[in-house]
């Protein structure tokens, strides 16, 4: 069962149990990361599950599609390792990724 | 214990954001959601959608994980429909008579499916979308269902056309009006969508007048137009919009007239109880000169917090953007903004292509867009919308110059 490191938007630090096969922003949701809003149930149409993936994680991610690269310029907080939650399939290759929350826009 | 010092009314997005956002403002005190639903909370846009088609399990739109409920100390009580609230005694009573006392009463329980009233109403075979049971009833009936008549074409209907479709039913869609989508967005989309829905098999008929509907066995058989026409369904979604549920508002003397009336910060008339999403009518930011309803999720949502910070007494009054989405098949529409009473629309973009937006107009300034798979319409939009930017629509009109470039007009 792969962890997923997370820092909340207070800077807290908690580690989750995630599950293969579900999406990161379901894997937040389930662990109690309350902040991670994904309104729209991860349908990448809008950006309310937004994080920021440690640099060391993000070449092991699947790329990034053109809509969520759009999505993500609707965020004030948007970085060059941003990436919607919703759009990372959670694999065992990514234990011990480590995703800090973005702030809300 | 039955008493609570907040109680909320509903377990859609609105109710469990209220309950959540609670907590994140460090309320400490007793937190319920009395709920008819028979389930945890869940989303209920995937109903339509992924979970129609099943795409999505029932895990999959949870809307918490399963240990929110405990580490938040919210209770939730399920299967408790309110049939009265006192205002003055600070309790609701709940059909079955239990009773509930509560401090600060949130008021979040959306609306019941408009139903038919023709003859056949009431036969076997006809379902609504609108809860997790209604779509696991429509769902063990569609192994034996091959002919599907969606009654409505609006997102639900469309939707549902949709998700059926691609399970390979044959689907027929009714819609009253000369045109889908009628009431909610502008002639281009609606003839979109119908291009789109009958290029995949959706029989699309307009100007479709249910009578009745026929059945055999007290199951339904065929549904029967206005002009004689007799369409055979296995199986018959009904989706003609919600009766919102206030009933126990307005009884209680509550402005109740469709919707029932909040102000800024969520309050009704009545004491100590605030309403939210889609059964609070509510003067809207980005709205006409009236009262409105918006039934979205950003709505149910963003109305949440603010009754929930009024309730710790950091009020901010209400004014969050509106957006909206749709998915069918594989066109992704996102709406920004509020297109109620718009006076001008202009496409952007060429509908041919599968790509293109539709910008709204209201007293000279942009009031919303809809965009067809078109992200960024959607983003850079929302900030003419968030600037009530009044451009010329000859203007705004050429796809090929980014609206990004007339915010900073501006």
């Amino acid at each position: 069962m792969p962890t997923v490191n997370v820092t909340t938007r207070e800077g807290e630090q908690r580690v989750i149990e995630a599950t293969s096969g579900r999406s990161l922003m379901e894997n937040l949701r389930d662990g109690g990361i309350d902040e991670i809003l994904a309104l729209c149930g991860g349908n990448c149409s809008c950006a309310t599950c937004h994080v920021h993936v440690a640099e060391e994680w993000l070449e092991r991610l699947n790329p990034i599609s053109a809509d969520e690269d759009d999505l993500l310029d609707s965020s004030d907080d948007r970085q060059p390792n941003s990436r919607l939650s919703c759009q990372i399939p959670v694999t065992d290759a990514l234990d011990g990724i480590a995703v800090t929350v973005a702030q809300e826009d | 214990m039955s008493d609570y010092d907040v109680l909320i009314v509903g377990s859609g997005h609105g109710g469990v954001q209220a309950a959540s956002m609670l907590r994140q403002l460090d309320f400490d005190g007793s937190i319920a959601i009395l709920t008819a639903d028979q389930d945890e909370p869940y989303e209920r846009p995937p109903l339509s959608k992924d979970y129609l088609s099943g795409d999505k399990d029932f895990h999959s739109i949870h809307l918490r994980g399963p240990d929110f409920w405990a580490d938040k100390k919210v209770a939730l009580v399920l299967g408790h429909t309110v049939s009265s609230v006192d205002p003055a005694g600070n309790r609701v009573t709940c059909e079955g008579g239990q009773t509930f006392g509560y401090g600060k009463l949130i008021w979040a329980a959306g609306g019941e499916p408009r139903r038919l009233t023709c003859d056949g109403h009431d036969l076997a075979g006809l379902h609504a979308i609108r809860s997790r049971a209604d779509v696991d009833r429509l769902r063990t009936e569609l192994a034996d269902a091959q002919r599907v008549v969606v009654i409505g074409g609006g997102y639900i209907g469309l939707e549902a056309a949709a998700s059926l479709t691609k399970l390979g039913k044959h689907v027929t869609v009714l819609e009253a009006l000369d045109r889908l989508l009628a009431r909610v967005a502008a002639g281009p989309i609606s003839d979109f969508f119908q291009a789109q829905h009958c290029a995949r098999g959706v029989d699309i008929r307009l100007n479709a007048a249910v009578t009745c509907i026929e059945g055999e066995d007290g199951r339904v058989a065929r549904v029967i137009l206005a002009d004689g026409t007799s369409l055979p369904a296995d199986l018959v979604i009904v989706g003609i919009g919600i009766v919102p549920h206030v009933a126990a508002l307005g009884a209680a003397g509550a402005d109740a007239p469709n919707g029932v009336a909040v102000d800024e910060f969520c309050r009704t008339s009545l004491p100590e109880i605030y309403a939210i999403g889609d059964c609070a009518l509510h003067r809207n930011a980005y709205g006409p000169e009236r009262q409105v309803r918006v039934e979205s999720v950003q709505n149910a949502v963003d109305q949440a917090t603010v009754a929930a910070r009024h309730i710790v007494g950091d009020p901010l009054a209400y004014s969050a953007t509106p957006w909206f989405w749709s998915n069918q098949f594989d066109i992704k529409l996102q709406t920004v903004g509020l297109n109620s009473d718009y006076d001008q629309a202009v496409v952007r973009g060429d509908p041919a292509s599968g790509r293109f937006s539709v910008v709204y107009w209201r007293g000279g300034i942009i009031v919303a867009l809809d965009c067809v798979n078109m992200v960024k319409d959607f983003v850079q939009g929302r900030a003419l919308v968030e600037r009530r930017a009044a451009l010329d629509p000859a203007v705004v009109s050429d796809a090929a110059i980014p609206l990004k470039s007339f915010a900073l007009q501006e």
